[in-house]
């Protein structure tokens, strides 16, 4: 990922701002370019290689178990949230469990092999994406979001 | 018309809304959901219970992941009550929790419809719903709710926990949803060796909860109340 920019990204190509009636102020401008353009152009490929603009992109760390997730990709990403809360309803009022959509199933496999979490760092899986998207969703309030493994681990 | 009375639900000879239902459940899954033919109860020999053994406190705390070390404002699932008859001088030792009536008052109170008995005679709290208004907690006379004030950090996987949220015994429901017989108190309560918890099915007449409550003599709290709780105590 690139580092941080600033707000504006690249600085347009120009040299001091000129002070009018003042001749040779233009010719020496022009005289600078030549200077001027290995930055410029450093400025310019770093803005196409993030196509995104000016906000970093999410970290979306690897699940540490299992191969497949419960859907592709592109569905989790669009309806996981509808699937999760369309569940959670047939499990705390119906007491069905073990269904295919399940938060804590989720933890176990996208918890950070470091924080042991998915909310715990920035660039956890659950809150790496939450923050870009803008969205503020308290899960994890009630919910641990440290894997089982992990937090039966601690309790004890 | 007497006969579809006599039928309720039933759609066909032999067929029942709740089995197409349960039928219907999400594919991949590994429990049914909860059996309206069970009532989860529990039965409390207060003549075992022995004055200063807290250890299925301890238990309730440890699995339910509630605090281990409880300030007054903590929220307290099960508690021992230390009770005296002042003119006879006799003491019992009674573990109170939600005693999961039929008909439940903090049910009833409810303006969001979070507090709801399930099938199965459980009394939980849905907290995706609850506002913490703490109806509930003022209409209960048995005490058995408590109000979460401050924010947690310890939850337990199988049982999500949090701020602004009224809660209270499950009777660990996530084990009976499991295929687990046993609650966490009546296990501790057990494993000690006073084995004055019993937890089963009420309706299941060849259990040991409902055996016993056939040969002994219990006592539901507050009977004149008429709330009908699935918690029985013996030697009050």
């Amino acid at each position: 990922m690139p580092p941080p920019r600033s707000a504006f990204g690249a600085s347009p190509p120009v040299g001091r701002p000129q002070r009018p009636g003042k001749a040779g102020s233009a010719a020496s401008a022009w005289g600078r370019l030549p200077l001027a353009l290995p930055f410029v152009l450093c400025a310019l490929s770093a803005w196409a290689a993030d196509d995104t603009g000016r906000t970093p992109k999410p970290v979306i760390e690897r699940a540490t178990a299992g191969n497949t997730c419960v859907a592709d990709a592109a569905t989790m990403r669009r309806e996981h949230m509808n699937l999760l809360k369309h569940q959670r309803d047939d499990t705390v009022r119906g007491g069905i469990r073990g269904a295919k959509f399940s938060l804590k199933e989720c933890i176990d496999c996208h918890a950070s092999p470091r924080t042991g979490s998915v909310a715990k760092a920035d660039t956890n899986f659950c809150v790496s994406c939450h923050s870009y998207a803008a969205v503020k969703i308290d899960c994890f309030e009630c919910h641990t979001a440290r894997s089982r493994a992990v937090a039966q681990g601690v309790a004890k | 018309m007497a006969a579809a009375a006599i039928g309720g639900a039933m759609l066909a000879p032999g067929i029942q809304l709740i089995e197409i239902a349960r039928a219907a459940a999400p594919a991949g899954t590994t429990s049914a959901g909860a059996n309206p033919q069970v009532r989860w109860g529990m039965l409390i020999d207060t003549t075992k219970c022995a004055a200063g053994c807290t250890d299925c406190v301890t238990a309730c705390n440890a699995e339910n992941g509630l605090d281990p070390q409880p300030s007054p404002t903590s929220a307290q699932w099960l508690r021992k009550i230390e009770i005296k008859e002042i003119k006879t001088g006799r003491a019992a030792s009674v573990p109170v929790m939600c005693q999961h009536c039929a008909e439940p008052p903090c049910v009833d109170v409810c303006p969001t419809g979070a507090s709801f008995k399930r099938a199965d005679g459980i009394v939980l709290v849905d907290r995706h719903a609850c506002i913490g208004c703490r109806y509930c907690v003022m209409a209960c006379p048995y005490k058995a709710r408590s109000f979460v004030h401050e924010e947690l950090t310890a939850q337990q996987p199988d049982v999500p926990r949090g701020k602004g949220c009224v809660e209270g015994c499950t009777l660990c429901v996530h084990r009976l949803d499991k295929g687990e017989k046993t609650t966490a108190c009546a296990e501790a309560c057990t494993k000690a060796g006073h084995g004055a918890i019993v937890f089963g099915d009420l309706n299941d007449p060849t259990s040991e909860i409902a055996r016993r409550v056939r040969e002994i003599q219990t006592t539901q709290l507050r009977a004149d109340l008429r709330l009908d709780p699935g918690v029985r105590y013996h030697g009050l």
